[in-house]
């Protein structure tokens, strides 16, 4: 029996072997980013003829505990720009604290909405934060989206991830979403030809449908989603929609998912 | 505040009784898990010609067996005025890590566009080439991880071709292949433009037989070659489809051809 009270509330010694204080160094080498820890899952885009759609739960992971179930994973930059963040949250995060001393910045003195930086700009900035890191073998742990509208006006959706490869496409999706939604985005939107065809309605009908998906089949979302489109309008964010029309009836037909074990 | 979390108790302080505290961190080495390439797939190929050079790429993306996207060009106009590079006379052609192709490209136009504002004239393909080596070559041991192939005219109005490895080695050529399907489409383009393996009938028997000697190709003649050589990597090939990309430079600049692969 140990009374001393630095002991107090550790692991006994006798029990489970000497306490490795490993973890808890001060000094050593600087270490970055290695895997991320608390993360987001997919987020979704797709382009229509005056704008964008994006959509991201509201879910933040700890492996595979569903820790905090209200982050907000979609960034409104300005009137034109919105960020998705997928992967790390407190790289997220710090990208956040980035744009906003970027908006500061760029945007303090500037009234008129045209001189503002559009959604292209702000992914190449991005892309090049993000390129800069994983050159410097300490990344950002994030894949983003980046849509809106671009110094023309028209629809803009671009990706950007932790290696700081960037690629554009009518419809994306990051994570697990590329397996799931992608290819049910692109059946509505196979190419960049179509996307004058596709309305506002319809594309926020085709995300909410590929976010309903993704409930289903990812384990790690939620059915608490954050949805933006973006006009020239402006940006029209709701932070806290609730999956709608859910059916498990196809759960009946699999051996251990409903209510049937047998 | 280090004293907290270094475990030992604090100095002076009476000991507790988990004698076997460690003191040290962990010896060995710690590997890195980030690892910063990755390969997008995708080719890319270029012939010369008497008179005119012309690259190809495909335009998809790939990470693993996903297709990032069905437009990414591979083909960039180096040189010329402003961000489109109009009447740019030079292409380069990046295949392997997209983030560094793009970092690669964006510092070689840069360049040449530098050196036609300091000495008023543009920079030639060989001289563009050679610096194209040193950059590669200045990230010997973090490097660029892409096959870079640099088409344009030389000095005397020639088809100029020059292909690279990651680090910087560079050689003119008649023609190259590069990229995931590089395996695929060099025989054939070693068959079809520089008549490897093609004798002259009648010439003689086993040693004897003379190889058919290699001329530039008409231009019309090198397309449909660029053409069937992607077409028939499309077929074999997961990582290459959905577009293919021309540039063809000629004394008159550069034209622009978009043609449609497999989306399979």
């Amino acid at each position: 029996m140990n009374h001393l009270p630095q002991a107090w509330g550790r692991p006994r010694d006798d029990v489970y072997g000497a306490y490795s204080n490993s973890f808890l160094q001060t000094s050593g080498p600087t270490t970055h980013t290695q895997s991320p820890i608390v993360t987001g899952t997919s987020v979704i885009a797709v382009k229509f003829k005056d704008g964008v759609v994006i959509a991201a739960d509201n879910l933040a992971s700890y492996g595979s505990l569903a820790r905090f179930t209200d982050v907000k994973r979609l960034r409104k930059f300005n009137t034109r720009a919105v960020v998705g963040f997928g992967g790390d949250v407190s790289d997220m995060q710090y990208l956040d604290r980035l744009l906003s001393s970027l908006d500061i910045r760029e945007n303090y003195a500037e009234e008129s909405p045209d001189a503002q930086l559009h959604a292209k700009n702000l992914h190449t900035y991005l892309s090049k934060v993000m390129y800069k890191r994983r050159s410097d073998f300490n990344p950002l742990w994030n894949h983003l989206l980046v849509a809106g509208l671009d110094g023309e006006n028209k629809p803009f959706l671009a990706s950007a991830d932790l290696l700081g490869t960037t690629f554009s496409s009518p419809t994306l999706a990051t994570g697990f979403g590329a397996h799931l939604a992608q290819p049910i985005l692109r059946r509505t939107v196979p190419d960049e030809a179509t996307v004058a065809s596709v309305t506002k309605e319809q594309a926020v009908e085709l995300v909410k449908e590929s976010m309903k998906v993704l409930f289903y089949r990812d384990a790690r979302s939620m059915d608490k989603y954050s949805i933006a489109v973006i006009t020239k309008e402006g940006v029209e964010l709701k932070e806290n929609e609730k999956l709608e029309n859910q059916s498990w009836a196809f759960a009946e037909g699999i051996r251990g998912y409903g209510t049937q074990v047998n | 505040m280090a004293s907290i979390f270094a475990g030992a108790p604090p100095n002076g302080a009476p000991g507790y009784s988990f004698a076997q505290t460690p003191t040290a961190a962990p010896s060995g080495i710690r590997e890195h898990s980030f690892y910063p390439y990755t390969d997008n797939g995708g080719s890319t190929l270029g012939i010369s010609g008497a008179d005119f050079s012309i690259l190809a790429g495909d335009t998809r993306s790939t990470s693993g067996y996903s297709i990032n996207t069905r437009y990414a060009p591979k083909l960039f106009k180096i040189g010329g005025e402003g961000p489109e590079s109009k009447g740019a006379r030079i292409v380069l052609s990046v295949v392997g890590f997209a983030a560094d192709g793009e970092a690669l490209k964006e510092r070689l136009d840069t360049i040449v566009k530098m050196y036609k504002y300091q000495h008023g004239k543009p920079m030639s393909v060989a001289a563009c080439a050679q610096r194209l080596s040193h950059i590669l070559y200045g990230k010997r041991f973090f490097p660029y991880y892409v096959t870079a192939i640099l088409g344009g005219l030389d000095e005397e109005g020639k088809g100029a071709l020059y292909s690279y490895d990651p680090v910087g080695s560079y050689e003119r050529e008649q023609c190259r292949a590069a990229g995931a399907a590089a395996s695929l489409i060099m025989p054939f383009l070693d068959n079809q433009v520089n008549f490897k393996n093609q004798y002259i009938p009648g010439s003689g028997e086993g040693h004897a037989l003379q190889q058919r000697v290699p001329e530039p190709l008409p231009r019309k003649d090198v397309e449909e070659l660029v053409k069937d050589a992607f077409t028939s990597a499309v077929e074999r090939h997961i990582e290459v489809g959905d577009g293919l990309q021309m540039m063809i430079i000629t004394k008159d600049g550069i034209e622009e051809i978009y043609e449609e692969l497999k989306k399979d």
